[in-house]
């Protein structure tokens, strides 16, 4: 079918340039934005797998739900440009030098390994695979505890959340007047 | 489309994000990094998943979305902390855990 495979390189390139973006834009903003992207071009490859409810899962969740807290969040921070690292930094050349070697040794694993199904389209399945009714039926039976751990997860992350992002009043001392000039331009005043 | 072109491009975003998370200095993008990266290993699940015709991988991958969402907060909610008390969001200048 050679519109799949059209689809798939259209939507691979897009999640791949989503993916840059994200780690070589400079405003904290675009990143999110192209993030949203990426979100949305992965999505498209779970449909060509078949996974349909985990593709709205992702539109709907992923892309909708955590990625608008990521914009409050950079709104409320301000999402300021990110300073230049020094170019001395043995860190900035590692980086990429880690991702290269983590990307050759996964290659030769998918190529190294012995699974012939990798070259098939995959396993011939039924028209309802992936189907909300089908994850659904699996989620409350077979799969029911690690369901209710992960509700119990998330219900422990808002509390922590809560508790990290309040106020700390009489613990320290008093803030000084708030709504002044964010803190890294108060240090470079002083300095 | 054969399965093993999913696993090549999620080995990709895999090391996109591991390269990200390295590079970048603000907390918060070292967090859609993050994201990059459990999203690969998402995709790697479903390849699989359909490679091996049962939804169990994709049940997996619904609870490693959960996972994400969880450490999106929790890092959200330690950013807005660092703001608040008027340290520099940056995670070279954040070396130590006391507040």
């Amino acid at each position: 079918m050679w519109f799949e495979q059209v689809l798939f390189f259209i939507t691979a390139t897009g999640a791949l340039a989503g993916a840059l973006g994200v780690v070589l834009l400079r405003n904290p903003f675009y990143c999110v934005l192209s993030l949203v992207a990426h979100l949305v071009a992965l999505a498209v490859l779970f449909l060509l797998l078949q996974a349909a409810f985990l593709a709205a899962a992702q539109v709907v969740v992923y892309a909708g739900a955590v990625m608008v807290l990521y914009v409050f969040v950079v709104a409320y921070i301000g999402g300021q440009d990110e300073a230049m690292r020094a170019d001395d930094s043995l860190v900035s050349s590692f980086g990429p030098l880690f991702a290269a070697a983590i990307a050759v040794e996964l290659s030769f694993a998918l190529i190294g390994t012995g699974l012939e199904a990798l070259d098939t389209r995959g396993a011939e399945v039924g028209p309802g695979f992936g189907s909300p009714g089908q994850i659904g039926a699996l989620l409350l039976r077979r799969f029911l505890v690690p369901f209710e751990a992960a509700s119990y997860l998330l219900l422990v992350a808002a509390v922590g959340a809560v508790v990290l992002a309040r106020r700390r009043r009489g613990l320290e001392e008093p803030p000084p007047p708030r709504r002044e000039a964010p803190a890294r331009e108060r240090l470079e005043v002083q300095a | 489309m054969d399965v093993v072109w999913f696993l090549v491009l999620s080995a990709f975003i895999f090391c996109i994000g591991a390269a990200g998370v390295i590079v970048r200095r603000d907390p918060l993008v070292i967090l859609l990094c993050l994201e990059l990266m459990l999203n690969g290993g998402n995709l790697a699940l479903i390849a699989f998943a359909r490679m091996h015709g049962g939804e169990a991988g994709q049940i997996f991958a619904l609870i490693v979305m959960v996972i994400a969402a969880c450490e999106v907060t929790i890092g959200l909610g330690m950013i807005v902390a660092m703001y608040r008390n008027r340290l520099r969001i940056d995670v070279d200048e954040m070396s130590e855990l006391r507040g």
